[in-house]
């Protein structure tokens, strides 16, 4: 039976969120195409322990790879190792995340074993045995229907688009050797921002903010509203405030920062550009807070409230308090 | 040292985008072009390293058609020394894009090669590490910041909520993101210079591309929403639109 291969990511030695998406979306596509899903979950010892939350998803055979040199990212050493795995498989397709993890590796191990690559999908089929993904161009301004004309077919999945569902399967795990090759590229640290383990662009809630919040000074108000979200909430910024240094880049939202598609987006003093209104397309249900009426963002919010951010956003927070 | 940057010719991050006739590519008509924003960060990057050593000398190469020559002549503008422009048809295959860049720089055994992250019409977020792994190097992605230290590049890698402080030997290949690389604007004496600096063209070996593009469309456009009201006291029935509505939270 054909087979196809799942990239579960860890960190810290906890299973990303991400990786119960990339099994089902791996799940998916193997359905249409009469195969089964191989897993690989690489990382430091102990980590087989979260292979028993992965057969849920529909797992058949799980490779667990662990080793010490994997406690902090190692692109040289996964690559190597999924590279390998890969050619003793004789995978149709490799289903990574679009996360910073996955869109590092895909490439290193489509070069390694000279396959097609798309990133980003938002959509998956086997079309004539081909895989063939669905993908987002200039920023969404435009879906892409793209096949790859090689084996394996080499794909990763935009975060919050293939919703985890529970696909019971056998989940047999199997470990795998990880090669005895060195990382020329070493981590030597990892500076965690406090409050914002959850990246804009993975998170189902998203509260953005612009230039309608005035100042730095008020980012409380919208850290207050995270807060008030719940932790699978985080925060972006729009390009204006970002290019002002109020904010990060790694918060941008738009053509030239992540691209988003969240269950709910928050647009707060974002009078909405054309980059920013193409990054944010994807999300379910936008709410557009901003002082002007005309502005670009009410013609792309489910629901707008018109008036000044810094008065609306704490009334906000407080009503969803009471919830 | 001898750096190569790659650059890509896209089109304006503000321009509007529609599909063309064909139904598999883009309308071009009227759209201005510039260089991707990431890859100016990453020219940014190898003009600014060049002039604190006081020496060495960067390269810029894009895989293009012959208009991508304005974009190399910019990059030429900003203070890069020579470009090469490999003639070819840009595709979404990655690889190809990766091989013909490999095959152009592989023997010119740059200490570092700079990219930009992504190339914002594609956006796929590839070629970097496929050319690091064509060229057997190693390769530092989504990089903000770098420093050199004896033979090493020590980089500020943006990932999920934080920042990974990577090291890596040269010769290695970095892909830029925004950061510490606000792109200069081109001097008029950098204009003028530019006109007199190598652009040399060359066929790109692009080998066989196996990603087809079977259709391009507009994404499904959004039926206008409502405005709730006015003012902090629309906030209640916002709050129950998005609960009993919207079911979101």
């Amino acid at each position: 039976m054909a087979r196809i291969l799942a990239i579960a990511e860890q960190r810290d030695g906890a299973l990303r969120r991400l990786s119960d998406e990339i099994v089902s979306a791996a799940r998916t596509l193997a359905e249409a195409a009469g195969a089964e899903v191989d897993v690989l979950l690489a990382g430091p010892s102990g980590i087989g322990a979260a292979a028993s939350g992965l057969a849920k998803f529909g797992a058949e055979k799980i490779l667990v790879a662990e080793s010490d040199t994997l406690k902090l990212y190692a692109p040289d050493v996964l690559s190597q190792l999924i590279a390998d795995v890969a050619k003793n498989g004789d995978y149709v397709a490799i289903i990574f995340g679009a996360s910073s993890i996955g869109k590092d590796l895909a490439p290193r191990v489509a070069a390694k074993l000279d396959a097609p690559l798309a990133a980003d999908a938002v959509a998956l089929e086997f079309d004539g045995g081909k895989v063939t993904v669905t993908r987002p161009v200039y920023a969404g301004r435009a879906l892409a229907r793209v096949s790859l004309d090689g084996k394996p077919g080499i794909v990763s999945i935009r975060p919050n688009v293939f919703r985890p569902q529970e696909r019971p399967a056998g989940g047999a795990v199997e470990q795998v050797a990880v090669p005895a090759v060195e990382s020329r590229v070493k981590v030597r640290e990892v500076r965690t921002v406090a409050g914002a383990k959850l990246d804009v662009g993975e998170a189902p809630i998203v509260v953005s903010g612009g230039r309608g919040m005035k100042g730095p000074e008020n980012w409380h108000m919208l850290e207050e509203l995270r807060d008030a979200l719940g932790h699978t909430c985080a925060l972006g910024a729009s390009r204006a405030v970002v290019d002002a240094g109020w904010r990060p880049h790694a918060e941008q939202v738009g053509q030239t920062g992540k691209t988003v598609a969240p269950q709910l987006y928050f647009a707060i003093g974002i009078s909405g550009a054309m980059q920013h209104l193409a990054g944010i397309r994807s999300s379910r249900t936008v709410v557009a807070i901003n002082k002007d009426p005309e502005a670009p963002i009410f013609k792309v919010a489910d629901y707008g409230i018109v008036g000044d951010a810094t008065e609306v956003v704490p009334r906000l927070t407080e009503e969803l308090k009471k919830l | 040292m001898n750096i190569y940057v790659c650059i890509k010719r896209v089109p304006d991050t503000e321009a509007r985008i529609k599909v063309a006739g064909n139904g598999t590519s883009i309308d071009t008509a009227g759209l201005k072009y510039v260089i991707s924003p990431y890859d100016e960060f990453a020219l940014e990057a190898a003009i600014r390293q060049k002039e604190a050593a006081g020496s060495g000398e960067v390269t810029v190469v894009t895989v293009g058609e012959s208009n991508a020559a304005e974009q190399l002549r910019s990059a030429l503008a900003m203070g890069a020394d020579k470009a090469v422009l490999l003639k070819g048809q840009p595709t979404l295959d990655g690889l190809a894009t990766a091989r013909a860049l490999a095959e152009e720089i592989r023997g010119a055994k740059p200490d570092l090669v700079l990219l930009g992250m992504k190339a914002v019409d594609d956006d796929q977020q590839q070629v970097g590490p496929m050319l690091a792994e064509l060229l057997g190097l190693p390769c530092v992605t989504v990089v903000a910041e770098m420093e050199f230290e004896d033979g090493r590049v020590v980089c500020h890698r943006e990932i999920e909520g934080g920042v990974e402080v990577v090291e890596a030997p040269l010769p290695a290949v970095v892909t830029l993101t925004k950061g510490k690389y606000e792109p200069r604007y081109p001097s008029l004496k950098g204009i003028m210079a530019a006109k007199k600096k190598p652009l040399e063209e060359k066929e790109a070996k692009l080998g066989e591309a196996r990603v087809t593009v079977h259709s391009l469309q507009p994404p499904a456009e959004k039926a206008a929403g409502r405005i709730v009201g006015q003012g902090a006291d629309a906030v209640p029935e916002l709050v129950r639109l998005l609960r009993e509505e919207a079911k979101v939270i």
